[in-house]
């Protein structure tokens, strides 16, 4: 017995592998108990994922940074005339692989961009399709739930019609970014011009029908609630449980910098993005991964989210220009050796994978 | 470590059971982060409760210019360098004019560099100087080190520097100098400076003579794990025959300026294995401090789930640490500190150099 009386019928539960209620999710953020919360999840982890610690070696292509969504909480988002404003030709994005495969372990591109104004899904499709042929070594995950709503409402085609085309043109994960908090209260204060949560589940739920697997997220510390944090959770959990083709669960704090909404919302501190970790990976019980994203979470964050309930840490990302416009303090690129050496030092074996948790390399 | 052994550990860390050097290398390897977390947590909660300590202090460093050169530190440099400084008079009165203005001001702390021709009379002036102008702050200052090189300089026995010190207003003495109690590792990162014996005997005389003291671990460069754990053990075995500690502060090695640059800063995974690693195996020291100043806020906070009770204080002037490459601010206030440890769920409790409350903070 590890936690305070308070807390025990809950411990129970989770030592017997039962599935926690909305309630037990909400009790559990006004535990205080740190230790407590990551020794469960760690507890957790340990049953569902072993001692393996993913990481990959990608680089993350944003194909522009030109956007009608004006999401109040993005720092990477432009209008067409605004200083930074860009938008890469089908070269420019070849070049900026071209450049990542420098390293020789680079393993697969990370592709998510704004929602450009003038561009149509077959602008997008077209340098998706070139970066595929140029590159057809190296895996393809890309565009968020949000991108390939907007797609089907530019281009007139159904979700499964844009799901189709982009899997021809070598797509082969779904990036779980645009969840944000799937609650339409919040949707509509914050990013009421992009997918709504129906939406963003409808393409997951789609993209899983088709065989595409996809990961999810959840963008917290800015207008939510605790409660609709869980309520967040238990959405994903039941879309899981209904087609299994969610594969890792990423938590984002959210970096107020250079964002609309950061006059008035402070960051949250590491302890808080803790204990969501820990939560999530206990509400959780059918997704099998989560991520520690160290980009946004920094280094040391994230090494020590391996404790509380995380299993992949992200990647040597090369190129990540989305989180660092938003003021993240975090090196752009972690060298792989130095991910090995994080993940090596909590006590956990690193293994490259690819955007499907195919190990690549492993390193016992 | 058979697996007979970690279970033997882990069974006495649940228990709060005190630990033998073989448990700790046991706990050590299994690594098991979150577990080690629980039980540091319950043993901190034995101790003091929910309450969490922080004090409003300023830090004043003497000089930077040192005679002694330790490869480990970036604070230092020779006589005629020229980010070399000496405070005199008049500059520590400029900071006790400033230090003045700060209210409830509990804790004037002094360490610094053992600088070539300054006296012990020097060092000594200081201390008057302080006690005249802030009769009711407490003076913490000089390390073991500091003192070792006083007696060296004038002849005195450690014992008799550390009375005229404690009559010139004294009250206790930093926990700073100890890096790994152990003379293979002195002599590669702090060769001319207080040997371990010499550490042991002044901070055994400062007990004697009713002088409380802190103590404190450098570690993340050339010790061994076996080393680094049976330096904890050391300190445990002193304080089972003085009572003297405080508190225990565990300061992670910043590689940066240093002669050791080559070694790498180690990562925040073990920083937090030490601070629950050092509330266990110190069963006898009443409070683990997590310095923010070389932790980073947000680790100094998680760490006060990890089984540490005190956040250390307002500090205004830290060079010691800055030169070191640290990236923390140089000063924080009451407020954020107490916010920190709301936010933990724990209690903020302003405290004197002896860890008494200090009432009207609320
Ligand atoms: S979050 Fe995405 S959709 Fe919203 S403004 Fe930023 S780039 Fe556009
Ligand atoms: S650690 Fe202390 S004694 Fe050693 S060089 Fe630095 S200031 Fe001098």
């Amino acid at each position: 017995m590890y936690a305070t009386n308070e807390y025990a019928d809950i411990e129970q539960k989770i030592l017997n592998e039962e599935r926690l209620t909305r309630e037990d999710g909400i009790r559990l953020f006004k535990c205080h108990d740190i230790a407590w919360l990551g020794n469960m999840a760690d507890i957790v982890r340990k049953k569902k994922c072993g001692d393996i610690v993913y990481y990959n070696v990608n680089c993350h292509v944003n194909l522009t940074n030109i956007c009608t969504s004006h999401c109040k909480f993005c720092a990477f988002g432009k209008d067409k005339d605004s200083k930074g404003a860009y938008a890469f030709s089908v070269e420019e994005a070849i070049n900026v692989v071209r450049d990542a495969k420098k390293d020789p372990n680079l393993a697969g591109l990370h592709v998510v961009s704004g929602l450009h104004p003038d561009w149509s899904f077959e602008d997008y499709l077209e340098r998706l399709q070139a970066l595929h042929n140029e590159f057809p070594e190296l895996y393809l995950k890309g565009f968020t739930g949000v991108e390939i709503t907007h797609f089907s409402k530019i281009s007139g085609l159904s979700i499964e019609e844009v799901l189709k085309k982009l899997k021809a043109a070598g797509l082969q994960a779904i990036a779980g970014g645009g969840a944000e908090i799937l609650s339409d209260r919040v949707r509509t204060e914050l990013c009421p011009k992009k997918a709504t949560a129906d939406e963003w589940i409808e393409v997951a739920r789609t993209a899983h029908k088709l065989g595409i697997k996809t990961n999810a997220s959840m963008l917290y510390g800015h207008i939510e609630t605790i409660e609709e944090r869980v309520d967040h959770l238990i959405k994903l959990r039941n879309l899981q449980d209904e087609t299994g083709g969610l594969q890792t669960f990423i938590c984002f704090p959210f970096l107020p910098k250079n964002t609309e909404l950061g006059q008035n919302v402070r960051q949250t501190s590491m302890w808080d993005d803790l204990r969501t970790m820990a939560i999530s990976r206990l509400m959780l019980d059918n997704i099998k991964n989560i991520k520690a994203y160290w980009v946004m979470l920094t280094v040391p964050v994230a090494q020590i989210a391996l404790g509380f309930g995380a299993n992949d840490i992200d990647g040597t990302v090369h190129k990540e220009t989305i989180l660092h416009d938003a003021g993240a303090t975090s090196p752009t690129a972690l060298s792989e050796d130095y991910i090995i050496k994080i993940i090596r030092d909590a006590g956990r074996i690193p293994a490259a994978c690819d955007c499907n948790f195919n190990i690549l390399r492993r390193f016992d | 470590m058979t697996e007979e052994e970690i279970k033997k550990a882990r069974a006495k860390a649940e228990q709060g059971e005190r630990l033998s050097l073989q448990d700790a290398l046991a706990l050590y390897e299994d690594n098991d982060l979150l577990f080690l977390a629980s039980c540091a947590r319950k043993m901190k909660e034995k101790k003091s409760g929910k309450n969490v300590f922080y004090n409003v202090n300023r830090h004043i460093n003497l000089t930077n210019i040192c005679t002694s050169g330790c490869p480990l530190c970036a604070f230092q440099c020779e006589e005629g360098d020229k980010r070399g400084y000496v405070m005199e008079t008049e500059d520590v009165a400029r900071v006790l004019e400033d230090a003045k203005k700060v209210r409830n001001l509990g804790e004037i702390h002094i360490v610094s560099a053992l600088h070539p021709t300054k006296d012990f009379d020097y060092y000594l002036n200081v201390v008057r100087q302080v006690k005249a102008a802030l009769p009711d702050v407490d003076i913490k200052a000089f390390t073991p080190v500091e003192v070792v090189h006083f007696s060296q300089m004038t002849g005195k026995s450690v014992k008799e520097v550390l009375k005229i010190l404690k009559e010139a207003g004294l009250s206790s003495l930093p926990g700073g100098g100890a890096e790994i109690l152990n003379d293979r590792v002195r002599k590669e990162i702090c060769p001319k400076k207080a040997t371990t014996a010499q550490w042991i005997e002044t901070i055994k005389a400062a007990h004697e003579l009713g002088i409380r003291t802190n103590c404190s671990i450098m570690y993340g460069h050339i010790e061994t794990i076996e080393e680094r754990l049976q330096h904890l053990f050391t300190l445990r075995d002193i304080q089972d025959e003085t009572g003297g500690f405080q508190a225990f502060i565990a300061f992670p090695f910043h590689p940066a300026n240093t002669q050791l640059s080559h070694l790498k800063r180690v990562g925040s995974w073990e920083d937090m294995k030490m601070i629950a690693m050092s509330r266990l195996i110190l069963d006898n020291i009443d409070h683990v401090k997590a310095f923010w100043i070389m932790l980073t806020t947000p680790l100094a906070q998680l760490a006060l789930g990890f089984g540490a009770d005190d956040l250390d204080g307002t500090i205004g002037e830290e060079k010691i640490i800055h030169e070191a490459g640290a990236k923390t601010g140089t000063g924080t206030t009451r407020e954020r500190l107490r916010k920190l440890i709301t936010e933990a769920g724990m209690i903020p409790v302003e405290r004197d150099t002896f860890y008494n409350p200090i009432k009207e903070a609320e």
